[in-house]
Formats: C-alpha cells, sequence, structure tokens
C-alpha cells in the first residue's frame, strides 16, 4: 500500500513539535553537525581524504538530486565547483518558491528551519564556504523572520559564527528577502538579484555559478528541501539514504497536490513508490476526485511541465535490473512519480507539484490563467520571451472573451515554437510549455471554441447587413 | 536634499549592508526597510538610498519599477494581495477578488492594484503565493490567510478597518 515516508517532513507536523532551537536540540537536531565536524582526515591508499571531501563523495554516492526543478545531481553540481580560483566560493539556499502549484518549501521554513540550517551548515563545510546566503521570496515575511531567528539562536549555541564546533571554520548566513520576481528563482536571475540588480539571467556559457557566479566566484545553488537531504544524508549515510525511493531516483521527495482533489496538500513520498494515480486516488493522499467528477488532465510538476490527458498512454524504454532494455506501456496514472519516468513520458516531475482538473474545468481558461502569470513574469531580457508570453496571453484573453477563431491554436504553437530554445534562460521554455502541450494534447478544445466563436460572429454581422 | 531616516532606521540600515561583501547588494534589503517605515518609495528615498550605497539614482530606480513588491506610490494602509494563479483559480480566488472589492467600493475588473479613496486599502491580484493546496489564499500586508470564504474575507477586512 503505498504511503507517505517522512524524512524531511519527520517531525514537522507532530504535535508539540515547535520550530525553536530547543525543540530541535530535543529532537536530536544539530547532532548530524557534531558528528561531521569530529570527523578527522583519513588515509585511503596513501591518499589523505579531508572530511570536506569525505562529505562530498557521501552526497554524491546517495544519488540526491535537486529538488527545486531541474533533478540534477547534487553531489556533480558541487563537483563543478572551481576550487582552485582562489576567490572565495558562495553558497546561495533558493528559498524562492514561487512555481504555481509548490507549496513545500514553506512548510520546512516554518515548521523545521533548524533542519535548513544544519544541511547549510554541513553544505557549506563540506565547500569550504565562509559566507552564504538564503534567498527568500519577498511574500514569506514571516518565513524570514523565522530564519533569522533561527540563524540566531544556532550562532548562539556555536553551531554558526567563528570557530563552529570548537574547529577553526568559521561561517555566516544572512537572509536576503527578494520582492515578488519569479524570475529570481532562476540560479543566475538570483544572482543578479543577490547583487542589487535586476534579476536577468546571465547567459550560460561562460556564467556557469560553479565557476563565475556571486561577484563572478564560484557559487553553488541549492534548493531547501537539497540542503535539508544533505543533513539527512550524513546522518543516515550514502548507503540507507540511497535505498529508498528506486534506482537513479533516489531519497524521498515532498510532492504538493492541488487542485480538483478532495484533500490537496504535502505528501512526502519515497522517490518512485507512489504513483500519479496513487497520489491522486488514493486515500493516503488526495482521496480523488469530488463527487462525480472525471479527471480531465493532469499538470505533473508545477505549471511549467507539461500536461496531461486523462487517458493517456505511453510507451517508454528502461533497463530492467540486467542492463536490458525492456519496452513498457504504461497509463498515465501508473507513471510513478519520479525524476526519470515522467521525463520519458514527455513531461518532468519539476519543482514536484501536481495540478489536478477535472471535467468542470475550462482549458482554455485554465490555460489562459497560466500564461497571463508568464506575461507577467517575464522579466523582458530576452525578445522572444517578452514578446511572445504576451502575445500568447492577449490571444487567449480574445478567445476567453468569446472571440476565438479557428486558427488560434497554430497561432499559439508558431509563437511557442519561435520562444524556446532562443532565449538566455529556462523562462522561455517555462511559458512555451504549457502552450504546446495544452495546444497539442486539447487540440479538439482550441478548435470547437474558435469554429463556435467564428459562427456566432458571422451570423451577428450577417444579421446586422441585412437589417 | 531635506529627506531623513529615524536614527533607528538608519542603524538597521548600517547593519544590513555590513551582511554584504559589496554595498549594492543590500540594495533590496534596504529598499525593503525604507518601504516598511514610509509605506512606499519616494524618489527622495531613492536617492537618499542610491547615495548611502554609493550608487547613481537610476540604479535603485531600475529595482523599484522591476520588482512587484516595491511600491512608487502609497498602495494604501493594508495592501489585500489575492493569489490569481490557477490553483487558487480553481479554489475561488477571482470569486474572493470580486466580494473585496465589492465590499470597499473598489472597480474588479480594472487592472492593477485598487486603491480605496481613503486610503486605508489597496486591492490587487499577486502571483502564486505558494500556498496552492489551500487555496483561496491572500496577503494582508505581512500578514497571510488561507481557505477564505467571503464570510471570512469580511472578518480578516474587519481586523485591519481601524
Amino acid at each position: 500500500m503505498p504511503k507517505e515516508h517522512r524524512l524531511v517532513l519527520k517531525h514537522a507536523d507532530e504535535a508539540g513539535y515547535t520550530n525553536d532551537i530547543k525543540c530541535y536540540l530535543k529532537y536530536g537536531g544539530y547532532k548530524t553537525l557534531k558528528k561531521v565536524f569530529r570527523l578527522k582526515p583519513k588515509k585511503a591508499g596513501g591518499v589523505v581524504v579531508t572530511p570536506q571531501e569525505t562529505i562530498r563523495s557521501e552526497v554524491l554516492a546517495s544519488g540526491l538530486r535537486g529538488r527545486g526543478g531541474a533533478g540534477f545531481s547534487c553531489g556533480l553540481k558541487w563537483n563543478f565547483v572551481n576550487r582552485k580560483s582562489g576567490k572565495p566560493i558562495y553558497l546561495i539556499c533558493n528559498a524562492d518558491e514561487s512555481e504555481p502549484g509548490t507549496f513545500k518549501d514553506r512548510q520546512i521554513i516554518h515548521k523545521d528551519p533548524h533542519q535548513l540550517i544544519e544541511g547549510m551548515i554541513l553544505s557549506c563545510y563540506a565547500n569550504d564556504v565562509k559566507l552564504a546566503y538564503i534567498y527568500i521570496r519577498g511574500e514569506f515575511p514571516e518565513g524570514a523572520r523565522i530564519l533569522n531567528r533561527a540563524i540566531d539562536e544556532a550562532k548562539g549555541k556555536g553551531f554558526l559564527g567563528r570557530g563552529i564546533c570548537g574547529t577553526r571554520y568559521d561561517l555566516e548566513i544572512h537572509v536576503h528577502r527578494g520582492a515578488g520576481a519569479y524570475i529570481c528563482g532562476e540560479e543566475t536571475g538570483l544572482i543578479e538579484s543577490l547583487e542589487g540588480k535586476r534579476p536577468y539571467p546571465r547567459i550560460k556559457p561562460p556564467y556557469f555559478p560553479a565557476a563565475l557566479g556571486l561577484y563572478m566566484c564560484p557559487t553553488i545553488v541549492n534548493n531547501v528541501e537539497t540542503l535539508c537531504n544533505v543533513r539527512n544524508v550524513m546522518e543516515i549515510g550514502a548507503d540507507a539514504y540511497a535505498a529508498l525511493g528506486t534506482a537513479g531516483n533516489t531519497g524521498t521527495r515532498i510532492v504538493s497536490l492541488s487542485g480538483n482533489v478532495k484533500r490537496p496538500g504535502y505528501y512526502e513520498i519515497e522517490v518512485g513508490k507512489a504513483t500519479l494515480g496513487e497520489l491522486i486516488f488514493h486515500k493516503n493522499f488526495g482521496q480523488g476526485l469530488r463527487d462525480g467528477r472525471k479527471l480531465r488532465a493532469i499538470i505533473p510538476g508545477g505549471s511549467s511541465s507539461k500536461v496531461f490527458r486523462a487517458g493517456e498512454k505511453f510507451d517508454i524504454k528502461s533497463k530492467d535490473k540486467w542492463g536490458e532494455v525492456v519496452e513498457q506501456k504504461l497509463d498515465l496514472l501508473d507513471i510513478p512519480y519520479d525524476f526519470d519516468t515522467l521525463m520519458k513520458c514527455g513531461s518532468m516531475s519539476g519543482s514536484s507539484a501536481i495540478i489536478v482538473l477535472d471535467d468542470s474545468v475550462d482549458i482554455v481558461e485554465s490555460l489562459g490563467n497560466l500564461s497571463d502569470f508568464y506575461a507577467h513574469e517575464s522579466c523582458g531580457q530576452c525578445t522572444p520571451c517578452r514578446e511572445g508570453s504576451l502575445w500568447m496571453a492577449k490571444a487567449l484573453k480574445r478567445m476567453r472573451s468569446g472571440q476565438a477563431r479557428k486558427g488560434d491554436a497554430d497561432y499559439l504553437e508558431h509563437i511557442a515554437h519561435n520562444i524556446q530554445g532562443r532565449t538566455i534562460c529556462a523562462f522561455g521554455e517555462a511559458c512555451a510549455w504549457p502552450v504546446l502541450s495544452f495546444v497539442d494534447k486539447f487540440r479538439d478544445d482550441f478548435e470547437k471554441r474558435g469554429a463556435e466563436d467564428e459562427a456566432r460572429l458571422a451570423k451577428r454581422d450577417g444579421e446586422a447587413t441585412t437589417k | 536634499m531635506s529627506f531623513g531616516v529615524p536614527k533607528k532606521l538608519e542603524r538597521e540600515i548600517n547593519r544590513l549592508v555590513k551582511n554584504y561583501p559589496e554595498k549594492r547588494s543590500a540594495a533590496l534589503m534596504v529598499l525593503h526597510a525604507l518601504q516598511e517605515e514610509f509605506g512606499h518609495i519616494s524618489l527622495e528615498a531613492e536617492q537618499w538610498a542610491a547615495a548611502r550605497l554609493n550608487l547613481q539614482p537610476i540604479n535603485i530606480h531600475e529595482l523599484v519599477t522591476f520588482y512587484p513588491m516595491l511600491r512608487e506610490h502609497d498602495p494604501g494602509k493594508t495592501v489585500v494581495r489575492v493569489c490569481r494563479t490557477l490553483s487558487c483559480a480553481l479554489a475561488g480566488s477571482a470569486r474572493l477578488h470580486r466580494h473585496i472589492c465589492q465590499r470597499l467600493g473598489l472597480e474588479a475588473d480594472a487592472p492593477g492594484l485598487q486603491r480605496t479613496k481613503d486610503g486605508r486599502f489597496g486591492v490587487e491580484y499577486a502571483e502564486c503565493l505558494a500556498s496552492c493546496g489551500t487555496g483561496p489564499v491572500m496577503m494582508c500586508n505581512d500578514d497571510f490567510y488561507e481557505n477564505i470564504s467571503n464570510d471570512g474575507a469580511d472578518e480578516i477586512l474587519e481586523k485591519y478597518d481601524e
């Protein structure tokens, strides 16, 4: 039976669990930190392995993948960091949670901030970082206060500041508030914002944060949940962590479920151990649609991911445990909720936010809502995105106000094709993919509306001329 | 230049600036602090911030005009921000926004922030506030509210209507 497996949110919702350091310590908090800070350099085959290298190889071996959206290996990301530049290395916690549908980091920040702080200290220690920032979205003022208090408390106990845990290691963490711009969740946009500029994303190459990040120094940007999982990897060990979830998709993940389900909420699962259908219908999760309703569509990984139409089937290829390629037929609701399978099915798990649409929902209206979001949030740096996101939103607005045209589906597709792949950052794809997938999978809805409106308007014009 | 900030705020800003190796990085945090004090960021405040951070006024102005949460003009004593994005829309955010506007005598369909004549309330749509499982949600200044019915909205607004 599929059920939650709480690791990051282990204590978050327990009765009596509070977000102050006293409670965190009572539940074994900062024990992992103390354990790691006691690690000594060890010799392996004539080579000295530093404690920092030990942490980094544990995180790599755990298979931990970024929980923010791209699902990239955390250990590899750390490996890319240029450690020989002679410049300081910075770490930034991306707490700009703003992908529509996502509300997992909010839970961590509000209910268990010290877990994040502990994860950050460990990550900073592993990468010789002396100065780190938490970039939190402006709409989380309470979250910023909680984190500031947590930092002060950790400092008071000697976990932050100078000479942490009796070592010679110093670390400062500061909270930096954003001011309502979605683009600040893009890591290079975030860095620009943190430098006090407009958050225009930087072009890659050459501005990979691992080499040329904050102040042109090597920089690591990790999501809130990822950093918490670094702590969990160090607590239970890479092997135990990798045993959770499925091969290549290890650990646990917090899924945000919203839209037309009976019990929306956040559910932490072992990655890939629950299917899309279970997350929506099972009694341990969403508990199904409202009575009498049928499933229409699923947006599986935040608003930027490509939509699935109810009843879709997929032919995917995967490797079995002997390394043989096997073909598999998969129904939409049987897709295991992990990184790789969703990608093979043409979408992504993104920020692990599922939005469920039932048959009461107007498809054109829903896409219009999302396109309005992207038109509002495009930073305006690249022409295709700045103009295109607005054109798509305008066309959809016209369609929603009774003036749809038969050619609108093609028109929307044409614009979206001219945005994706032609912009500096992934926002281009983020605004094009919903449009492309909605139009592709619900073309009948778009064309039907166009035909109806054209017929009605033609009839009205005809009546006007005969009068 | 006659613009000045209270001593307490100046100390707070000095502390913020020290958090960064480069002064310019403090710009957003300084602007947040100024807006908290004055309700919005006037041109004089922009110039003050620019001088404080050794920047040109345009370096600050380009931020104030970019970030949705920074206000060039007084948005009203209580700013109500109703989440507009998909999950909240499915849960009834348009209904909620219309109800609030009607109660306060504002035009629900007009674009942008709508302010009551007495300046006590400003109402606008916000993009995803990251609590999609408990929609519709809204913020009143720094306070966050979720699962809001029309009656619930009335009760909330009364708290700020003093």
